[in-house]
C-alpha cells in the first residue's frame, strides 16, 4: 500500500513515495540513500565502500555526511485516514509512516561528544579498527554510532577497556524493528553507560531481515546473556557465538518472533482445551 | 509425557487422558551408576521464589553446584501491546510491569517521551513526581522485606512489613486514586492534581513512618537468626556486579555509590538533599541495611518536596498534548468536570474535534530515539523509546532493573546451601512482573 493518502493539511512531510524521506533528512544524503534502499544487497559490503576511521586524534570518525544506509526510507505514508472498510481510528486501522532516517551529526557535535569521538577514534586507531564506524548521530542530547555488525564486539571491547573510554557497564541489548517495507529493518540497539566518566552512548548495528547475525559480545559483557537471548527471541536476531542462545521468555518450542512488525498482536491459537483467541480487531463482532 | 511414563500413567476418561503424576524414591535413582548429584526444579510456583521464577539447581547435598533461573512465565507481551497505542495509552501499559514500583516505570517512560518532545514539564508536576517516586520507594522496599522475611522465615518482618505497606497504599491511594497501577503520571504532566489536603496526609504519613521504621531495626537488624541467615551470603563484589549488569541495592552494597538521582539528576533530584547509604561486605545482610537505610533518606526526600510543591499548573500549557480532561469527583465517581463537558460539547466545535483527536488518535511524537532511565528501588530502569514520528510508539524497550539483576542468581547461590540461594534471591529482589514483562 503505497498510494498516497494525502488528508492531513497540517501535516508538513509530503504523502507517499521515497521523496518523503527527504524531508526527514535533508538533501540528496537522503535520496542517494533511498536509491540505495531500492537495491539491498548484501547489507555491509556495500556500506564498505566507506571506511571511516580513524586516522588519528582529530579525525572524524564519520565521512561527509556518509552514504550508506541505516534505515533508509523505502516507504510511504499509508493507513489511518486511507483505510477502507473500517471506522477505525485507533490505530489498528495501521498508519504506516515513512521509514525514518536519522540525520548524520556534523562536527563540532557539541558537549563532551566532540572529545570522546576523539578519544574514540584513537583508541580504535590504536588497535587497528578500520570502517568500524558507519554513521554518527546526536539528537536530542544522545549520541548514537551506527557501526557494522563484524566489528562489534571489538568496539566493545575497545569501549570497556580503553581508558580514556571505560564502559564498564552494557545497559542495554535491545533489538528494534522498522518495518516490512525498510530494508536492513531489523537493528540491533547496545546502550552502553562509562561510569568513570559519566557518560552513555548508544551503539545501533542494522541487520538484513534474511541474514540476521551478530557478533555476541557477552564474552565482553556478561550482563548481554539475557538481553541477547531475549532479542533473539522477540526478533530472530542470532548472536554468534553466545554460550546458549535460548528462547527466554517465551516457551521454547514458539513459532516466531513476536515483536517482529510482520507479527500479528494476538490471533495465536494457544492449546487450552480448544480455546481460540481471534485478533484484537475481530474480537468483539455484535452479530 | 507419553502414556507409558513409570511416574505417570494414564488412563482414558470421559474428559481426555488423565495422567496421575507419582514420586518415586530416592534410591531408584540413586544407585551405583550413578552418584550423588541431583538436579531440582524450584517453583515456578513456590512461597520461596519470589514470585512465578522457576530455579533450577544441580545439588550434590545440601550444596548447590549450579543454578540457572528460567523466566517468562508472567510474560504479557507488554512492550509489543505498546506499540498498538497511543503514547499517552502507554502508561497504563508500563505501569503494570514492576507492580511493585508503578510510579517508576510511569516517570520513567513519560520523561523518555518529554525528551523525544522536547518539553518540560510545569515544577509543579516535577515536585509532585519525586514526592510519588519516594513514597513509591518505601512501599517497594517495605514489600522487599516483607516478603524476604517471610521466605526466610522471619514471619513477624512480614507482617509488620506488609502493614506499614498498607500504610503507603492508603496514602498513594489518596494522592492519586489507585492503591497500584496508577496511570497518574502522563506525558506532560499529571493526571490531575492532587487533592485538597494532600499536604496533611503526606506530614501525616511521614510521622507515623518515622515512628514505625526504627521497629525493623529492632526486630531483624540485631536478631542473631537473621544475621546469621544474611550475614557473608550471596556474596557478589563490584566487578561482578558490573560484569553481571546489577545496578540499585546490590551495586550499593558492594561499595559503589551509584545512584542515578545523584549522578544524573532528573525531575530536579538535585535540589534535594540526601545520602546515597553505601556498604562494602556485598552480602544479603548488607542489602537489607541499604534498603533500611534508603527509606529514611526518602522520607527526607518526601519531607523536602512538601516544602517545596508551590501552586501551579500540574499539566503543561501545550494543548496539542496535554490531555483534555479537567477531572473531578462528582457523585458518581470521578470524571470530567460539568463545567468543562459543558464547554467542549457547547461552546466550541473546533474544540470537541481536538479532544476527540487527541483522545482517539493521539499526538504525533518527532521521530528519534531515546532512552531514559530512573532509579527504581531495584536499580537503573531504563526506556528506550523509538518514535517513527506518529502517534504511536515504533518500539518500547524496557531495561528493567530486576531482569538484568537476576543474572546474578548463580553467581551469589553457586557453591552455598539451598537454604541461601533463598537468601539470595529474595536480597536481588526480583519482580516477576518486571523481569518477563
Amino acid at each position: 500500500m503505497t498510494e498516497p493518502t494525502g488528508t492531513s493539511k497540517d501535516d508538513q512531510e509530503p504523502t507517499g513515495g521515497p521523496q518523503s524521506s527527504a524531508q526527514a533528512s535533508g538533501g540528496d544524503v537522503a535520496e542517494h540513500r533511498a536509491r540505495g534502499g531500492e537495491t539491498p544487497e548484501g547489507g555491509e559490503h556495500e556500506q564498505a565502500e566507506e571506511p571511516i576511521d580513524a586516522q588519528g586524534p582529530g579525525s572524524d570518525l564519520t565521512p561527509e555526511g556518509g552514504t550508506r544506509t541505516v534505515a533508509p526510507a523505502a516507504r510511504g505514508r499509508s493507513g489511518m485516514f486511507g483505510v477502507a472498510g473500517s471506522g477505525d481510528t485507533s490505530g489498528f486501522g495501521g498508519l504506516r509512516l515513512p521509514g525514518y532516517v536519522p540525520a548524520p551529526a556534523e562536527r563540532p557535535y557539541g558537549g563532551w561528544f566532540d572529545g570522546f569521538a576523539d578519544d574514540f577514534a584513537q583508541a580504535l586507531a590504536e588497535r587497528g579498527i578500520r570502517g568500524a564506524v558507519q554513521q554518527v548521530t546526536v539528537d536530542r542530547g544522545e549520541i548514537t554510532f551506527y557501526v557494522r555488525r563484524e566489528a562489534v564486539l571489538e568496539l566493545c571491547r575497545t569501549l570497556r577497556d580503553d581508558d580514556a573510554l571505560r564502559f564498564e557497564l552494557c545497559s542495554s541489548v535491545s533489538g528494534v524493528d522498522y518495518g516490512e517495507d525498510v530494508p536492513q529493518r531489523l537493528h540491533v540497539v547496545y546502550h552502553l553507560l562509562s561510569m568513570t566518566y559519566r557518560r552513555r552512548i548508544r551503539l545501533e548495528v542494522a541487520l538484513d531481515v534474511d541474514d540476521p547475525h551478530v557478533p555476541s559480545v557477552v564474552e565482553v559483557y556478561p550482563t548481554a546473556d539475557w538481553h541477547e537471548r531475549e532479542t533473539w527471541d522477540m526478533f530472530g536476531v542470532i548472536f554468534d557465538g553466545h554460550p546458549a542462545l535460548t528462547r527466554i521468555l517465551m516457551p521454547d518450542d514458539w513459532d516466531g518472533h513476536p515483536q517482529r512488525k510482520d507479527y500479528p498482536l494476538g490471533g495465536i491459537p494457544v492449546e487450552y482445551k480448544g480455546a481460540e483467541i481471534p485478533p484484537p480487531d475481530e474480537r468483539r463482532a455484535y452479530t | 509425557m507419553t502414556a507409558n511414563d513409570a511416574y505417570a500413567p494414564g488412563r482414558e476418561t470421559t474428559e481426555g487422558t488423565v495422567y496421575t503424576v507419582t514420586g518415586g524414591d530416592w534410591d531408584e535413582f540413586l544407585d551405583e551408576q550413578h552418584d550423588d548429584r541431583i538436579v531440582i526444579n524450584m517453583g515456578p510456583q513456590h512461597p520461596s521464589t519470589h514470585g512465578v521464577l522457576r530455579l533450577v539447581l544441580e545439588l550434590e547435598g545440601e550444596t548447590v553446584t549450579q543454578a540457572r533461573s528460567v523466566i517468562g512465565y508472567l510474560h504479557t507481551g507488554i512492550e509489543k501491546n505498546c506499540e498498538y497505542r497511543t503514547w499517552t495509552q502507554g502508561v497504563t501499559f508500563v505501569t503494570r510491569m514492576d507492580y511493585l514500583a508503578p510510579l517508576f516505570n510511569e516517570a520513567a517512560y513519560c520523561l523518555g517521551v518529554e525528551k523525544l518532545l522536547g518539553v518540560e514539564v510545569p515544577r509543579r508536576a516535577q515536585v509532585a513526581r519525586v514526592l510519588l517516586m519516594e513514597i513509591n520507594r518505601i512501599g517497594s522496599h517495605l514489600v522487599c522485606l516483607a516478603t524476604g522475611g517471610m521466605e526466610l522465615g522471619a514471619l513477624t518482618g512480614m507482617t509488620a512489613g506488609f502493614r506499614e505497606r498498607e500504610e503507603v497504599l492508603h496514602l498513594l491511594e489518596y494522592l492519586t486514586g489507585l492503591r497500584m497501577n496508577h496511570a497518574y503520571i502522563r506525558p506532560g504532566g499529571l493526571a490531575q492534581d492532587f487533592p485538597g489536603d494532600w499536604k496533611e496526609k503526606v506530614t501525616e504519613f511521614v510521622g507515623v513512618m518515622r515512628s514505625r521504621l526504627p521497629d525493623y531495626d529492632k526486630l531483624l537488624t540485631g536478631q542473631t537468626i537473621w544475621r546469621q541467615r544474611l550475614e557473608g551470603v550471596g556474596y557478589l563484589p563490584l566487578d561482578g556486579c558490573l560484569a553481571l549488569g546489577a545496578t540499585g541495592p546490590i551495586l550499593r552494597s558492594a561499595g559503589l555509590p551509584w545512584d542515578m538521582r545523584k549522578v544524573e539528576p532528573y525531575c530536579g533530584y538535585e535540589e534535594y538533599e540526601f545520602d546515597v547509604p553505601t556498604a562494602t561486605e556485598g552480602d544479603c545482610y548488607a542489602r537489607y541495611r541499604l534498603r533500611l537505610a534508603e527509606m529514611h533518606e526518602s522520607l527526607k526526600i518526601i519531607e523536602q518536596a512538601v516544602d517545596r510543591m508551590e501552586p501551579g499548573p500540574v499539566m503543561i500549557a501545550d494543548r496539542k498534548i496535554a490531555w483534555p480532561a479537567q477531572l473531578s469527583v462528582g457523585s458518581d465517581g470521578m470524571g470530567n468536570t460539568l463545567e468543562h463537558v459543558r464547554k467542549i460539547m457547547g461552546q466550541s466545535m473546533e474544540s470537541l474535534i481536538h479532544h476527540f483527536k487527541l483522545v482517539t488518535e493521539g499526538f504525533s511524537v518527532p521521530a528519534g530515539q531515546v532512552y531514559s532511565a530512573v532509579e527504581s528501588p531495584r536499580g537503573e530502569l531504563g526506556y528506550h523509546l523509538v518514535s517513527d514520528g506518529g502517534t504511536r510508539p515504533l518500539r518500547v524497550h524496557v531495561r528493567d532493573p530486576s531482569f538484568v539483576n537476576l543474572q546474578t542468581m548463580p553467581a551469589m547461590s553457586e557453591g552455598g546451601m539451598v537454604a541461601d540461594v533463598i537468601a539470595a534471591v529474595a536480597s536481588i529482589d526480583p519482580v516477576m512482573g518486571g523481569v518477563d514483562r
